[in-house]
């Protein structure tokens, strides 16, 4: 169990794991998400499950080295494990038939994209996905997204791949060209999701964002992951990640992301500390 | 008997001394020297109809365990105990003794009452230390298996009966490590986690099997458990884990958590050696503010002091006598300078731009007539409101239910609060086969209760195995 089977630097620091554990890949929906952790003493990290293999009983997960706990779980490889895995967990995504719906998805946000953009497939949507990333080498999964959407767009912010711009502008684009768009999801960096649901707001198009808050059990037990949603306090380990980004408080959730920002600092520096003193050594 | 006894006072347990122990996690209370033990036991009158037995949950045979003390027999003592309870070591260390074996103890009523508790703790201390455990007899294999989901003290307690009597056990755990509350929710210094891993180590010598990060409700349903996955009976133990906030303004900023979230990161995730050897931070607040005035709320307040605070306010909404702590743990949340602010309750939270929690709004409270819970109900005192600085706040106000099992097994009846309804002397739940016990029923409460609700509901799942088969009825694998 949880033997890394496969592993691919699908972009730079963007890795894709299959990782061995037959009940979740049996058991998982699109939007459900695993908490792993590499070793004793690690941070509990949620990823989303992107999709899984249940002859070979296979999970896949794709995730950005981005800090300490990430980077850590970069330098496996194949037949390591991960000390643990938990899931599937959240709420699997609702799932219709919208008649048009359109998928998003920004930066590494795409991965989470894909499982929920086949089901809404198999659902008979007809799909337009729209992806984007900083730069062309980032942009990722937009084969495996073309082969489902009827039609895809790219965007990069400097312009060196696809448009240039935000995923928000395409969105803008294909709404004035008469795309009539009757459902959004959108998955990626909070203020791209943010952005993504005041546009939509404004012509009343259904959208559904999966939130990321620091979460520590992923089971409803710490209310670490505590969101707003429509004035409330949700959960989003288990009332979602997926809730409605017209109701989403979006400032709040980006403020409590930087919660342990001076931790997480001293965590990789103290990291970037210990490998150059390992090379030193050598 | 002699009344030597009278002249023995009750022996004190050795203490790290607070200056010292607010700037480390190891336990506080040091135990009993064996002289201490033996003169502590010397005072036990060995009633005939010892009453304090009835003050424990389990019933441990407490004059029983005693006389082997008195006698110098420590390890036979501790077997003694482990015949009804199979935690004793965790026990002696957090049972409330004062509101139950100790305070229906005879000496109690002219002076102090036998120390039970750290007598308990003393004898399992000693065998464990003294490498002379042994292993529970099994019997031999029934072929009938069994699911526990949690592994707090209920879900222990009941895979310890039932592996003895030759079910085949597998405990499910939601998180990566075994234990509940134990593990996630006691902080190092009240329950070494070395001493819980040894008796859950002697679980597993036991043949029962442990799955840790094993989600029931999301990897596998209770349905698909007794029916895919050939279980005859499932325990619920899953706690009263779902964290309870106040619903005052300002409570989702930084800085703000549920005592769940502040001890888990602590406890379950070392938080406190953050930089050395986990990767989980935490905040480590200067002032720190506890909202609540159990065990829950002493636990998270001490715990905060020796992440560094300068200072620790408690607040609590009721009067010291109110107060559900244990006696003892007040005692020394008070001894560690943690500041108690009765009759007050936080209205709101106010917080920078940054969104980090700056101060906190009190409101000092009165006490007017008893509430359904026999207790004086706090009403504010209009016009008291003051602002005090914090830079952290733990809410310890109380859990609940945590709905991952109700709402994905449809039949199984729950109370208007989300508690699951059982049979309170067999744990039976709406669901043949399926029991439930300890928190997820009764509410928080305490460990020895969730452990007496786990050995009741093995005796009945014993009694269910046994009947389908001499009845002859199809069992789940059949
Ligand atoms: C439901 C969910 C699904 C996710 N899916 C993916 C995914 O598929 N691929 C992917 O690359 N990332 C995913 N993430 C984000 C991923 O968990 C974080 O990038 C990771 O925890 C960062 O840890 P770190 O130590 O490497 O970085 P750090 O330097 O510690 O943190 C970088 C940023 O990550 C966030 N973060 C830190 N700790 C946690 C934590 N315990 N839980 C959540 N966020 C945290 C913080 O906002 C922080 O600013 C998901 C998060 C959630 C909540
Ligand atoms: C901080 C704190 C201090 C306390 N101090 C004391 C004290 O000093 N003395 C005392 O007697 N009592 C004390 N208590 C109360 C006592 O710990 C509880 O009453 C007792 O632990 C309840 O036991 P339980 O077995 O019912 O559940 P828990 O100990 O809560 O264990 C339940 C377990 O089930 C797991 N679980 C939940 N859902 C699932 C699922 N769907 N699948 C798999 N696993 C699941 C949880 O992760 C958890 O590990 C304290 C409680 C807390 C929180
Ligand atoms: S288990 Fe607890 S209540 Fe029972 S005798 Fe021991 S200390 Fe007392
Ligand atoms: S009531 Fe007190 S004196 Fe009597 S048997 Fe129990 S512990 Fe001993
Ligand atoms: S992560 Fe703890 S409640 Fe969601």
């Amino acid at each position: 169990m949880n033997e890394i089977i496969a592993k691919e630097e699908i972009a730079p620091s963007t890795y894709g794991y299959d990782i061995y554990h037959p009940r979740i890949a049996k058991k998982r929906k699109a939007g459900q998400f695993v908490i792993i952790r590499t070793h004793d003493g690690g941070e509990r990290v949620p990823l989303t499950i992107v999709g899984s293999d249940v002859q070979a009983g296979t999970v896949t997960l794709i995730f950005q080295a981005v800090g300490h706990s990430t980077k850590e779980l970069a330098q496996l490889g194949v037949g390591d494990r991960l000390l643990d895995m938990a899931g599937p967990l959240g709420k699997a995504t609702h799932i219709e038939n919208y008649g048009k719906a359109c998928v998003m998805g920004g930066g590494y946000g795409t991965a989470p994209v894909l499982p929920i953009a086949d089901a809404l497939k198999e659902a008979g949507n007809d799909l337009i996905g729209i992806i984007g990333a900083r730069t062309k080498e980032l942009v990722i999964l937009e084969k495996e997204l073309g082969a489902i959407c009827s039609r895809l767009e790219v965007a990069t912010d400097d312009g060196s791949y696809g448009h240039q711009g935000f995923v928000t502008d395409v969105l803008q684009k294909l709404i004035d060209e008469g795309e009539k768009i009757a459902f959004v999801l959108a998955v990626g960096p909070t203020p791209m999701m943010r952005a993504v649901s005041n546009l939509t707001k404004t012509y009343g198009t259904p959208t559904m964002v999966s939130l990321n808050p620091i979460m520590v059990d992923g089971t409803g037990m710490c209310g670490g992951c505590r969101v707003e949603v429509g004035g409330e306090t949700k959960f989003a380990c288990v009332d979602g990640p997926e809730f409605d980004g017209h109701e989403v408080n979006f400032d709040l959730l980006m403020k409590r992301q930087g919660t342990y920002k001076a931790e997480e600092q001293q965590a990789s520096d103290h990291a970037a500390h210990c490998r150059v003193g390992l090379e030193a050594a050598r | 008997m002699s009344p030597k006894t009278e002249t023995v006072p009750r022996q004190a347990m050795r203490e790290q001394p607070p200056q010292e122990r607010v700037g480390n996690f190891n336990e506080v209370p040091l135990g009993y020297t064996e002289q201490q033990a033996l003169a502590e036991a010397s005072r036990c009158l060995q009633c005939k109809k010892p009453k304090c037995i009835e003050g424990c949950p389990v019933a441990v045979d407490i004059p029983g365990f005693i006389a082997l003390v008195q006698e110098g027999k420590f390890a036979e003592g501790a077997r003694k105990i482990k015949e009804t309870n199979v935690l004793p070591a965790v026990c002696g260390r957090v049972c409330p003794q004062e509101t139950q074996c100790e305070v229906l103890c005879v000496l109690a009523k002219k002076s102090d009452p036998v120390a039970v508790g750290r007598l308990e703790r003393f004898v399992a201390d000693w065998e464990r230390e003294h490498n002379v455990v042994e292993r529970p007899h099994t019997a031999p294999p029934t072929g009938k298996r069994v699911a526990m989901i949690g592994s707090g003290p209920a879900g222990l307690t009941c895979a310890a009966d039932l592996a003895k009597l030759g079910h085949e056990v597998t405990v499910f755990e939601a998180l990566h490590e075994m234990g509940g509350v134990l593990v996630y929710g006691i902080p190092e210094f009240r329950l070494p986690k070395k001493i819980l891993r040894e008796e859950i180590d002697t679980l597993r010598e036991m043949g029962v099997k442990l799955e840790t990060s094993a989600v029931i409700g999301k990897l596998a349903t209770i349905e698909e458990l007794m029916t895919e996955e050939g279980f005859d009976a499932v325990f619920i133990g899953t706690g009263a884990g779902l964290p309870h906030f106040m619903g005052v303004p300002g409570e989702n900023l930084m800085g703000v958590y549920s005592a769940n979230e502040f001890l888990t990161r602590s406890n379950l995730m070392r938080a406190y050696s953050f930089g050395e050897k986990a990767d989980t931070p935490i905040a480590r607040g200067k002032r720190v503010m506890v909202i609540g005035g159990g065990n829950v709320a002493m636990d998270s307040a001490r715990t905060a002091l020796r992440l560094g605070a300068d200072k620790v306010i408690l607040a609590y909404r009721r009067s010291r006598d109110e107060m559900p702590a244990r006696a003892e743990e007040i005692h020394h949340a008070e001894e560690e300078g943690i500041e108690f602010h009765l009759l007050t309750v936080p209205v709101e939270l106010r917080g920078d731009e940054r969104g980090w929690v700056t101060s906190a709004i009190m409101q000092k409270m009165e006490l007017g007539e008893p509430d359904d819970s026999g207790r004086r109900r706090p009403v504010p005192v209009e016009g008291s409101e003051y602002e005090e600085p914090i830079d952290v706040a733990i809410i310890a106000i109380g859990a609940g239910a945590n709905p991952l099992i109700s709402s994905t097994t449809p039949d199984l009846e729950t109370n208007r609060r989300g508690y699951i309804v059982s049979d309170p002397e067999t744990g039976a739940t709406s669901i043949p086969g399926v029991y439930a016990g300890g928190d997820i029923v009764t509410g928080s409460a305490t460990v020895i209760e969730a452990m007496g609700a786990g050995r009741r509901a093995a005796a009945a799942i014993h009694q269910y195995l046994l009947g389908t088969k001499a009845e002859g009825q199809p069992t789940a694998d059949a």
